[in-house]
């Protein structure tokens, strides 16, 4: 039945983990306050790459392309433009919106690794525009912001701001995920051949999913570039996708709530690692290696194996 | 805005054949052992380094090149061996443990070259411009061309005219069938998966001493690979050469013309190229 309703020990620990976000960072000092925004904000991110990789299933590795459209279009209103930080959300999500449409008709018609192959490739030509068009991105520069209004400049307003706009956002996609257009993802990642036979339209619900994710990928952005008030080329970069998944893989993929445990974990352990040593991308690179090969299903992939494993 | 000259159409196909020399070892991979290897660019820019590293220290470009070709051999040997062989099956996690093994690679390379760049040093022979027809073209970039050419008849007839091509073609089609038949397969994998590696560290020693080298060239390059094996087809010579040549000559094109947009000009082709065949020009389905 976990499939379909979530059972009480999920629900139990969902509430807790809720409750955890909530109290927490009234307790803690400013600098942690500002670590758990930003694992909210990527829980966001990890949860659209999850809307692809773990529920339609086909791996996504240009969201983070996505995700840093927004914020480089929201960056860009409040600064060039001097206009007004919540247009410049509105405006950032609508254009995360259109390059996540103009790349699903793209990629929809591929599967497997091709699907992964040109994704890649679709975030990387965003980086390259990123990178060369100076006039308007500041290139290697990038660009400082003006997003965050005065009212939230202090972290724990902000962070109440974000957790509230995560919980709307979350349940939104939970819902999403448990609709019926949900189940028929699910079915098209099983076997994407019975479901055209059954006479679904794959190509349409690749299509809808897709643009979607690109979506709640745009929503994370606008409040990353609210959160970090600051765009440069890295923020559109491949590692930035790579983290996505990697968050999304390390929670469970097509696990939903998952991501925040995945967002949780590799944030933290950004933050951990970096006392000791800048070299983060090969402790990412290895977390990549040793999940693929002893934990491909995940934190709370595992728990459910586990638990599933124990009760029948 | 100025139209394509002799020169700028010479540049284009001399990165074209670069960009084969590397991508050729990638549709390989790709092709046989239907692993999609995104430390492919990590690769080329080890073989780069290395080819720059022998070749100061000794002072031969083609000992550097052939200590390149066997460094990342030898590098794809430990890779496929040592890591790969955990998740054989799994196309989804060959392909992002590879991504993570690009991502290791990348670092570990910043920490010891940093971010400097770097140029491999060219023999005496090779530099300066040759002169032909009213035009000075350098001659390194006419030996790029060349090898290029070299490579893509030595891969057809390795591919089309050996016994070791023909397992290989045959495994690319049916690999159980081959198996049954008695050939040890793992073996010419392996032998498939060193020689796509040794191309990429070819390609990054050669194209070292023109577009040097820097931390963010793997990915560059790993891109203008996929748009090559996307536009060609998996696993296809033919589809990599004509995917680099229509590769490189966008690039080009994309440069002079819109140098801002350079990187979104390969993306049109492709795109109308996927709208029509999803599996690239001379793919097939596995």
């Amino acid at each position: 039945m976990s499939e379909i309703g979530i059972p009480r020990l999920g629900l139990a620990a969902i509430l807790f983990g809720a409750l955890a976000f909530a109290i927490v960072p009234l307790f803690v000092p400013t600098y942690q306050v500002s670590i758990l925004t930003e694992v909210l904000i990527y829980a966001v991110l990890a949860m659209s790459v999850d809307i692809l990789a773990g529920y339609a299933g086909r791996t996504p590795l240009c969201l983070g392309a996505i995700f840093g459209v927004s914020t480089y279009v929201t960056v860009y209103w409040t600064s060039t433009m001097a206009g007004s930080p919540y247009v410049g959300m509105m405006l950032g999500i609508c254009a995360a919106t259109l390059v996540a449409m103009v790349f699903a008709l793209l990629a929809i018609r591929t599967t497997g690794v091709y699907f992964i192959l040109l994704t890649l490739a679709l975030g990387m030509i965003i980086w390259g525009i990123c990178l060369r068009w100076t006039s308007v991105t500041g290139g290697e520069n990038g660009l400082r912001g003006n997003v965050r209004p005065v009212e939230l400049a202090a972290h724990l307003p902000f962070y109440y701001v974000v957790f509230a706009a995560v919980v709307v956002i979350t349940f939104a996609m939970w819902r999403f995920v448990r609709s019926p257009f949900g189940l028929t993802l699910r079915g098209i990642r099983d076997s994407d051949s019975r479901m055209r036979s059954l006479g679904y339209n794959v190509s349409l619900h690749m299509f809808i999913a897709f643009t979607v994710a690109g979506i709640f990928a745009g929503v994370a952005g606008a409040l990353y570039a609210m959160f970090n008030d600051f765009v440069s080329p890295s923020t559109v970069a491949l590692t930035q996708s790579v983290e996505g998944l990697l968050m999304a893989i390390t929670g469970g993929a097509g696990t939903l709530f998952g991501s925040f445990i995945g967002a949780l974990a590799i944030i933290g352990l950004e933050n951990a690692v970096s006392l000791y040593t800048e070299r983060w991308q090969t402790v990412m690179g290895v977390a990549f290696i040793l999940i693929m090969i002893f934990a491909p299903e995940g934190i709370l992939g595992g728990i459910r194996t586990l638990l599933a494993r124990k009760r029948g | 805005m100025s139209g394509l000259n002799t020169f700028q159409l010479l540049n284009g196909l001399t990165f074209a054949a670069l960009l084969f020399i590397v991508a050729s070892g990638f549709t390989l991979i790709f092709g046989l052992l239907r692993i999609v290897n995104l430390a492919h660019g990590a690769l080329y820019l080890l073989g780069g380094y290395c080819a720059y590293a022998i070749a100061s220290t000794t002072g031969s470009f083609f000992i550097g090149l052939l200590a390149a070709m066997v460094a990342v051999a030898v590098t794809g040997l430990i890779l496929d061996q040592g890591l790969l062989r955990f998740v054989r099956g799994h196309e989804l996690r060959q392909v992002l443990l590879t991504l993570g093994v690009g991502l290791v690679l990348n670092d570990m390379m910043l920490v010891v070259f940093g971010g400097d760049t770097y140029t491999v040093p060219t023999p005496e022979f090779l530099r300066g411009a040759l002169r032909f027809a009213g035009l000075f073209y350098p001659k390194y970039r006419l030996f790029v061309l060349v090898l290029g050419v070299l490579i893509f008849i030595l891969l057809w007839l390795l591919l089309n005219r050996t016994r070791l091509g023909a397992l290989i073609r045959a495994g690319v089609d049916d690999p159980e069938t081959i198996e049954a038949m008695g050939v040890n397969i793992r073996r010419i994998f392996l032998l498939t998966f060193m020689l796509g590696a040794a191309l990429a560290g070819l390609g990054g020693a050669v194209g070292g001493a023109f577009l040097t080298l820097y931390p963010s060239a793997d990915a560059e390059i790993l891109v203008f690979s996929l748009a090559v094996v996307i536009i060609g087809g998996r696993g296809s010579l033919v589809g990599a050469a004509v995917g680099a040549l229509m590769v490189g000559m966008l690039n080009t094109v994309g440069q002079v013309m819109f140098p801002e947009f350079a990187y979104f000009v390969i993306f049109g082709p492709m795109a109308a190229i996927l709208a029509f065949r999803p599996l690239g020009l001379f793919g097939r389905t596995a």
